[in-house]
């Protein structure tokens, strides 16, 4: 009997393994906690020294879009609007999320319900190829083939918003695809039998019942394929022609946030105002990434089921 | 229809006379600032077996599970749990130890997915038991004490997920008493089944009992007053009356427990 009571309260090796177990992951967490505030507190800092140290204005900074900060402008100072370039930046990333879900959503529907089997054996590895295929070469097929065909048929250059969101279509296709299929697939098997009990056509079943129950999961899908096509810098960058202009057409050169910053990265000298500037691109590509997170975070409260 | 209002401060609770193998004083869980039970105060004499009953919702699944820790990290509980002299609610207790005194069987039976030897002998190897002959003894032992054993004997290599859900759950069960624990905490563990394992999974523990102190959560109370010795009728996280089985199904002394044994409320 009292045997048992000691043991009850000492510790033992299970209790020892729990500590040191807590321990190496608080050690863990704090190193990534550490390293996260660093770079934002780098990025937000380096950012933010455009208006601090080089006194441009916030407004001209998101209002404007003349961009020549190494150059005085006409008004004796440089020019430093990034409108043209967070302009082109959210319109070939929601043109490519748009133009990607339908085909999404019809591929994790045929794996999902349609043709599990099949799906799984075909379109699976399809999908995987896709995301392993690097951006380089996404760039590469943009510039050889996609150009030459938007110069023949539309005339200009070739380049612009249009062969960049039909490069990043492809990109962001596997990850809405992968996404939504966890989506349906996160849909209780409970729901298919209710609606088909009911009477319901499959299609019916699919289209007013399984869709809508993943409808947040699908939604999260979206965000994070945009997520990738707002960060996708070398595809887009071989594609879009880097002309800081404000796009007048879908086949006009222009420059999103993330080309202007591999493009102009190698050129500028740390502390000036065009590298400032720079930074300050990098900082609303962050603020960005937060705002999907947050979104996706939002999604995530109303989703229909616990997974 | 309606529930009435009762007076939750107006219960009965007895002390079970004999030796008391667990013993709960003045318990409160808080779910977040939400309170499921409300200073719940009961004795669980030893080798028998009590009943826990109530509608869903009434903190008895809740109570259950603070008598071996399992609402750590779930929820907050107060008050002290008396479990051979030690407190066993306090931060120092070696919960791991405590397990393996006091174990569980679930609602549904959750196997894993390995063989059904496996299933029984592997939380007697975490807890270092090397010797072959007495892990082989000890399947036989609770697969026996489980009734389990003539099903299953020739085929313990395959996995346990092809058992029925009877079987499982009574595999659940040999798999607790593997590590012969003290107490055994079931919560509501027929409630998945059908009549027949139900009937066998309370044989088992009619047999159990011999060597084991039992507290069963059930919603039914046929099941109650079949098996139990002892029951504690649980209304919104008050216990309303405590007392041996036979008085509290024959001689209901509380209001709310008899309108919720006649099946007038619920």
């Amino acid at each position: 009997m009292n045997e048992i009571k000691e043991k009850l309260l000492k510790p033992s090796k299970e209790t020892h393994q729990d500590q040191i177990g807590h321990l190496i992951s608080l050690v863990c967490i704090g190193f990534i906690g550490i390293l996260v505030v660093a770079i934002l507190f780098f990025i937000t800092t380096k950012g933010l020294a455009t208006f601090t140290t080089n006194h441009v204005s916030v407004i001209d900074f998101f209002a404007k879009s003349d961009w020549s900060p190494s150059q005085k402008g006409p008004n004796g100072k440089p020019e430093v609007g990034a409108l043209a370039m967070i302009v082109t930046s959210f319109a070939v990333t929601l043109l490519s999320a748009i133009l990607a879900t339908p085909f999404a959503i019809a591929m994790a529907l045929f794996m999902t319900e349609i043709a599990p089997k099949r799906g799984q054996k075909i379109l699976q590895p399809v999908i995987e190829l896709l995301v392993g295929i690097p951006s380089v070469v996404y760039g590469f097929i943009g510039l050889m083939v996609l150009i030459p065909m938007v110069r023949t048929v539309f005339g200009g250059t070739g380049s612009g918003i249009l062969p960049a969101t039909i490069v990043l279509f492809v990109m962001v296709l596997p990850t809405i695809t992968s996404m939504s299929v966890d989506a349906l697939k996160a849909v209780p098997r409970d729901y298919r039998s209710a609606a088909l009990s009911l009477g319901a056509t499959r299609w019916q079943m699919m289209y007013k019942v399984v869709l809508r129950a993943a409808t947040p999961g699908i939604l999260t899908a979206m965000i994070f394929g945009m997520a990738r096509a707002f960060g996708e810098a070398l595809a887009v960058q071989m594609v879009i022609g880097n002309a800081v202009l404000m796009p007048t057409s879908l086949t006009s050169p222009t420059a999103t946030l993330t080309s202007q910053l591999t493009t102009q990265m190698g050129n500028t000298i740390m502390g000036t105002l065009p590298n400032n500037a720079l930074w300050t691109l990098a900082l609303v590509l962050l603020v960005m990434s937060l705002v999907f997170n947050v979104i996706v975070k939002l999604i995530g409260k109303r989703s229909a089921f616990k997974k | 229809m309606t529930q009435p209002d009762y007076n939750l401060d107006q219960h009965q609770i007895i002390v079970p006379p004999g030796e008391i193998a667990l013993e709960t004083k003045d318990v409160n869980v808080f779910y977040g600032k939400k309170q499921a039970t409300f200073d719940t105060s009961l004795a669980f004499p030893r080798f028998k077996i009590s009943a826990l009953i109530g509608a869903s919702g009434s903190g008895k699944s809740t109570f259950l599970r603070c008598l071996n820790r399992m609402n750590d990290g779930v929820a907050t509980v107060t008050g002290a749990i008396m479990y051979r002299d030690v407190n066993i609610n306090q931060k120092k207790l070696n919960v791991y130890v405590l397990r393996k005194n006091i174990g569980m069987v679930f609602q549904h039976p959750n196997p894993f997915a390995k063989t059904i030897r496996e299933n029984i002998q592997f939380a007697l190897k975490k807890h270092g038991v090397k010797d072959q002959t007495v892990l082989d003894q000890r399947v036989e032992q609770s697969l026996r004490a489980a009734a389990l054993w003539d099903e299953v004997k020739d085929k313990l290599d395959t996995s346990a997920l092809e058992l029925s859900g009877g079987q499982a759950q009574r595999l659940c069960i040999a798999r607790s008493i593997a590590m012969q624990p003290d107490i055994l905490l079931l919560d509501e563990p027929a409630s998945a089944l059908d009549p027949i394992s139900t009937a066998k999974i309370e044989e088992t523990l009619l047999e159990l009992k011999q060597k084991y102190t039992i507290i069963i959560v059930t919603h039914n109370m046929q099941q109650a007053a079949r098996v139990s010795d002892y029951t504690a009728f649980f209304h919104l996280g008050h216990v309303m009356e405590y007392k041996k089985t036979a008085d509290i199904f024959t001689r209901p002394q509380v209001k709310a427990t008899e309108d919720y044994i006649s099946g007038n409320f619920g």
